[in-house]
């Protein structure tokens, strides 16, 4: 299939920068080890492990949404994506041949950080694979902000928007560094009508075997991530065609 | 038989009109040169004729197809060779010509044979299993020919195709485009004037976005009453034929 041809040259492009692979797969890690270690000597419950791991998993997607925005907006620059334009490839075949190799990465680097939890006392139970199969929906949606911000942005401009600006949004408004309780008021209403702490609530509850409001939360990630989804999409098509 | 039909076209940017109500036929098998000084509009006109940019006005039809209402069409039936080079920097030469098997939807089979096929003609073969990004701009320049070559086109489109290669490299390259002459239209842009008096069928010269001239390559030196046909395109580019 065409648009698997094109998702296999995206693969092998982003797992050969091996920048790439020790940020995205180390960072986290290091995170997880890092904040185990505090919290072996200042005990907070915002950072046992139960709570930690799903927190910081979700973070790590910032990496993917880096990734697939400095692919695109690379490709963009490049004349490459021109000549490819001149194939039969379509505006959909774009978007899946991006999106598509960055969620595998996304489950790596999710069972890499459980894998380290496991380790750091984390009581393995059904709740672990259920996080890593709910990191999937939730990967779509920082993989759809990376895809915007590349078919907006060039490869440059990416680095501070996605690298600096949106890691750091999405990081404040998650409650996975503090307790968005302790802000309150306007700030946490913010951060409720965005899906980075829902997105972080999903993950802490199948982790913690706590159904009830698994869906709640999935309805505000997924919504987002088809919205942005679909404004990358015609963001994409528009640049495209101009 | 007619391959392509230029009817009018224009292209305006803001400040300038890199194409000025360009009218056009080419005939099927034929091989034509677009030649013209820097910024005379050819690779704009390449680029509007292979769907990347959208024309101000006017039409054009490849082998019947409206570029306005069939670039899905058309897509399927060119291939493009732009002016910069435009190869997958983290692939290596194989894996290039695979993506462009994979994105027109050749079997396995065939591209195995399509890949053995180009690199014998082009040379690839010591080169085959090098990351492109690490050749040299001559080597890269050869595979980025080669990638518009394996789709099979039925129209060609090779903007400077020469450009930075050897001497040698140069000549094998007119070889193949000779061998190609008659089997599929080609519509190329160079700068080298031997190169177009030698290959062409007939040559158009540009100048401002506009044909100035157009014909066999002795009737451009009649019409400029010389034997030498860069003089002639000279002389028909500075205005001094009318
Ligand atoms: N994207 C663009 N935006 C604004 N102007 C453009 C754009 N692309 C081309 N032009 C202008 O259109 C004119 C024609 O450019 P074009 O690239 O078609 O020339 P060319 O004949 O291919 O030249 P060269 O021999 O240097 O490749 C130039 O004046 C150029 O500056
Ligand atoms: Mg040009």
């Amino acid at each position: 299939m065409r648009m698997i041809a094109f998702a296999n040259r995206n693969t092998k492009e982003i797992i050969r920068d091996p920048l790439n692979l020790i940020f995205g797969l180390g960072f986290p890690l290091v995170l997880i080890l890092l904040l185990s270690v505090i919290q072996a000597n200042i005990p907070v419950e915002l950072f046992q492990i139960q709570r930690l791991t799903p927190g910081v998993t979700v973070f790590g997607l910032s990496f993917m949404t880096l990734f697939s925005a400095t692919i695109i907006a690379k490709d963009r620059g490049s004349s490459l994506l021109q000549r490819l334009y001149t194939t039969p490839l379509t505006a959909v075949d774009f978007i899946i041949g991006y999106t598509l190799p960055i969620v595998p990465i996304a489950v790596v680097q999710c069972v890499i950080c459980y894998i380290a939890a496991v380790f750091l006392g984390l009581e393995i139970t059904v709740g672990v694979l259920y996080a890593v199969l709910f990191i999937i929906p939730v990967s779509l949606l920082y993989i759809a902000l990376g895809l915007l911000c590349g078919s907006v942005f060039n490869d440059k401009q990416v680095g501070g928007i996605c690298g600096a600006l949106l890691t750091n949004l999405s990081a404040w408004l998650s409650g996975i560094w503090f307790d968005l309780d302790l802000v309150g008021g306007l700030f946490k209403d913010i951060a409720y009508v965005l899906p980075f702490v829902h997105a972080v609530e999903l993950e802490r509850s199948v982790l913690n075997g706590d159904f009830s409001n698994v869906f709640e939360h999935l309805w505000w990630v997924l919504a987002y991530a088809v919205v942005i989804l679909i404004v990358a999409i015609l963001t994409f098509l528009r640049q495209m065609k101009k | 038989m007619t391959a392509v039909r230029i009817e009018g076209l224009t292209k305006k940017y803001k400040d300038v009109t890199a194409v000025d109500n360009l009218s056009l036929t080419i005939d099927k098998g034929e091989l034509f040169s677009l030649l013209g000084v820097n910024g005379a509009g050819k690779t704009t006109t390449i680029k509007m004729l292979s769907c990347i940019v959208s024309a101000t006005s006017g039409k054009a039809f490849l082998n019947g197809n409206s570029i306005n209402d069939d670039s899905d069409k058309i897509k399927s039936i060119i291939a493009v060779s732009p002016q910069e080079t435009a190869v997958a920097p983290g692939l290596t030469v194989k894996e290039n010509l695979e993506l462009m098997c994979g994105v027109h939807g050749f079997s396995k089979e065939k591209s195995k044979s399509k890949i053995a096929e180009l690199s014998r003609l082009l040379s690839l073969d010591e080169i085959i299993k090098k990351k492109a990004g690490k050749l040299s701009g001559g080597w890269q320049r050869r595979l980025s020919i080669a990638m518009a070559l394996i789709s099979e086109p039925e129209i060609l489109f090779l903007d400077e195709p020469t450009l930075g290669l050897d001497v040698i490299a140069r000549s094998e390259l007119w070889d193949i485009i000779r061998d190609l002459k008659g089997k599929i239209t080609i519509v190329l842009t160079t700068h080298y004037m031997e190169e177009a008096e030698a290959l062409s069928d007939r040559v158009g010269i540009m100048r401002d976005g506009k044909l100035l001239a157009c014909g066999t390559p002795n009737e451009i030196k009649s019409k400029a009453n010389t034997e030498n046909f860069e003089k002639a395109f000279i002389k028909i580019v500075k205005g001094e034929v009318i």
